[in-house]
């Protein structure tokens, strides 16, 4: 089997994007196409599973004709067909397992199934050429809140992880309360920069019995519990304060923790994963953290942090290098682990 | 002229090969494993078997609902993706209109009727006296008020007798029994539920009458929204809006 000009075409469907790319040698992204429905679940406040399952069999033929037409290649230039089995929405990801399959039957490719955490964390490969293993990766978005050592490409540890809400969930959660809306990531980002992050002193979000994971479920009802006296007492709440000071509590544990992993372990190379990981003000502490302790810090652009399907294209080339393929009965799997 | 079928809209996964009026092969189950597990080696059954290549076939089609949203949805996207690799125009063949083909040469009433929960059935109303005759379209209604239809009917021109069959058999045949005056029977085991070559006879059909679709533009026909959106219309309502 061919190890260079390994073409492959990815698909990522587990929650509200459907998103194809093209990427070769697990390195080089010739198109990543999205197609987003935020606008469609913003009314209900969050991701509805069915209306995004009903989205993405709409989107799927499309989004992949658009990913072959931008990176300027056709189903003969692909050598594998790779798409996201778990972990996320079981109707979703249905979608793009069985379309996968179908396009890897019908031209007969080998398929492969991808973790859709690992895609976050190979996202970083991305753009820093000189990144590899071993390293730290702290996971953070709407649903994940983990901390990997990345041994080899295809050697994951996870050393800690939420104890109840994923970070990116408080963060929805928080900013529906205070009124800001969804998605609250971005939301609250933009309003804490307005804000005093040391105008209130919130619960740090570290469990006793662990040096590593967290928990995120005290200070976001420290925030509710905060807001109702406010709202009993008739106080008027400074919603910028507020959210500064909750964001502070949730970014403050994932540096230190991250930080803690890193020494522990004596890793040098940190890198962050998922649409948290764009958060502006975990990223500026964690850069001064890590340049304080003296190790260099990886994180994606934007566009590679939030769910999109070249991460899964570049995690598929070190499976397609391990000869690690799937058959016809591949199955979604929602609470995939790594 | 080689259809492939492909039929998961709900507890039955089959697939066939049809040429003109020839069923080549045909594998159906109706058993408790997935259909995202099932269905493609299914396929790869019936094409190794038969040594049919897949470039062989003139168009897919597909069971396209209404029925189970996911199950649906593994048969779209199964059609879909093999219709885009393979270059093929797809059929969106109604899936209560393939499974009155059941019974064939009668003159009764044939009612599918498929379990959709919340105490209603997706059902449609035909006669298959050798050629299909659709006298009500697919449809999502409540047992009582399909009653109230067959009755409708039954006034205007006397049924002899009505058929029924699917999956919703079982959970309304005593109600069905002590509820509906008009003579009506349920369809055998060998001919009570969906079969992919039924699909592909009737997609062939369509077919030949120009009723293809792109593979890129095939959506499911759910008859229903989601319950997000009927709960926020019910929202709305209330709301005055």
């Amino acid at each position: 089997m061919k190890k260079n000009n390994i073409k492959i075409l990815a698909i990522e469907s587990s929650c509200d994007e459907t998103a194809v790319a093209v990427v070769e040698d697990g390195r080089k992204v010739l198109s990543n196409i999205i197609s987003s429905q935020i606008d469609l679940h913003t009314i209900y406040g969050g991701v509805v599973p069915e209306i995004a399952s009903r989205k993405h069999i709409e989107n799927i033929n499309f989004v992949i004709r658009d990913a072959l037409k931008e990176a300027n290649v056709t189903f003969d230039d692909i050598d594998a067909i790779a798409v996201t089995y778990g972990p996320g929405l079981v109707g979703a990801l249905l979608v793009g397992v069985a379309e996968a399959k179908a396009l890897a039957y019908g031209l007969k490719k080998p398929l492969i199934g991808v973790h859709h955490i690992k895609g976050h964390v190979f996202a970083n490969l991305i753009e820093h050429e000189n990144l590899k293993p071993p390293f730290v990766c702290l996971i953070v978005s709407g649903g994940h809140t983990e901390i990997a050592i990345v041994k080899d490409y295809n050697d994951f540890e996870i050393v800690a992880a939420t104890r109840d809400d994923a970070a990116g969930e408080a963060f929805d959660k928080v900013a529906r309360s205070v009124g800001l809306g969804y998605p609250g990531g971005p939301k609250i980002d933009k309003a804490a920069k307005l804000g005093n992050p040391f105008a209130i002193e919130f619960p740090k979000a570290r469990v006793n019995d662990s040096k590593y994971d967290f928990s995120f479920s005290g200070v976001k009802s420290a925030v509710l519990n905060y807001q109702n006296k406010a709202n009993m007492t008739g106080e008027k709440i400074n919603v910028n304060d507020l959210v500064a000071s909750f964001q502070r509590a949730v970014v403050e544990v994932l540096v230190e923790h991250t930080i803690t992993v890193a020494k522990d372990y004596n890793i040098k190379n940190v890198a962050m994963a998922g649409g948290v990981a764009s958060n502006t003000a975990l990223r500026s502490l964690m850069e001064e953290k890590c340049n304080e302790e003296g190790l260099k810090l990886h994180f994606p652009s934007p566009i590679y942090c939030t769910d999109n399907a070249a991460m899964i294209g570049v995690a598929a080339y070190y499976e397609y290098l391990n000869g690690n393929f799937k058959d016809l009965t591949l199955n979604a799997v929602p609470n995939l682990e790594l | 002229m080689k259809i492939l079928g492909i039929e998961s809209a709900a507890l039955v996964a089959s697939v066939a090969i049809l040429d003109e009026d020839i069923t080549i092969a045909e594998y159906t189950t109706n058993f408790k494993k997935t259909h995202s597990e099932t269905l493609l080696p299914m396929l790869d059954e019936i094409i190794k078997m038969t040594g049919i290549d897949c470039s062989e076939l003139s168009a897919i089609a597909v069971s396209g609902g209404p029925g189970s949203f996911t199950g649906l949805r593994i048969g779209a996207a199964c059609a879909k993706g093999l219709g885009l690799a393979l270059d093929l125009p797809l059929i969106h063949v109604p899936t209560l209109d393939a499974m009155a083909l059941n019974i064939y040469s009668s003159d009764a009433i044939i009612v599918p009727i498929m379990d959709a929960r919340r105490n209603q059935v997706y059902t449609g109303i035909y006669k298959n006296d050798c050629n299909l005759e659709i006298i009500k379209d697919s449809m999502a209604v409540a047992i009582d008020e399909l009653f109230e239809i067959l009755k409708d009917l039954d006034n205007k021109e006397k049924i002899k007798k009505i058929i029924f069959l699917g999956d919703g058999v079982p959970v309304f045949r005593e109600y069905i029994d002590k509820n509906l005056e008009i003579a009506h029977d349920f369809a055998s085991a060998n001919l009570n539920r969906q079969r992919a070559s039924n699909i592909a006879m009737l997609g062939l059909k369509m077919f030949k009458e120009g009723k293809s679709l792109l593979s890129d533009d095939m959506r499911p026909e759910y008859l229903r929204k989601s319950q997000a959106e009927r709960e926020r219309n019910v929202d709305k309502t209330d709301a005055g809006l």
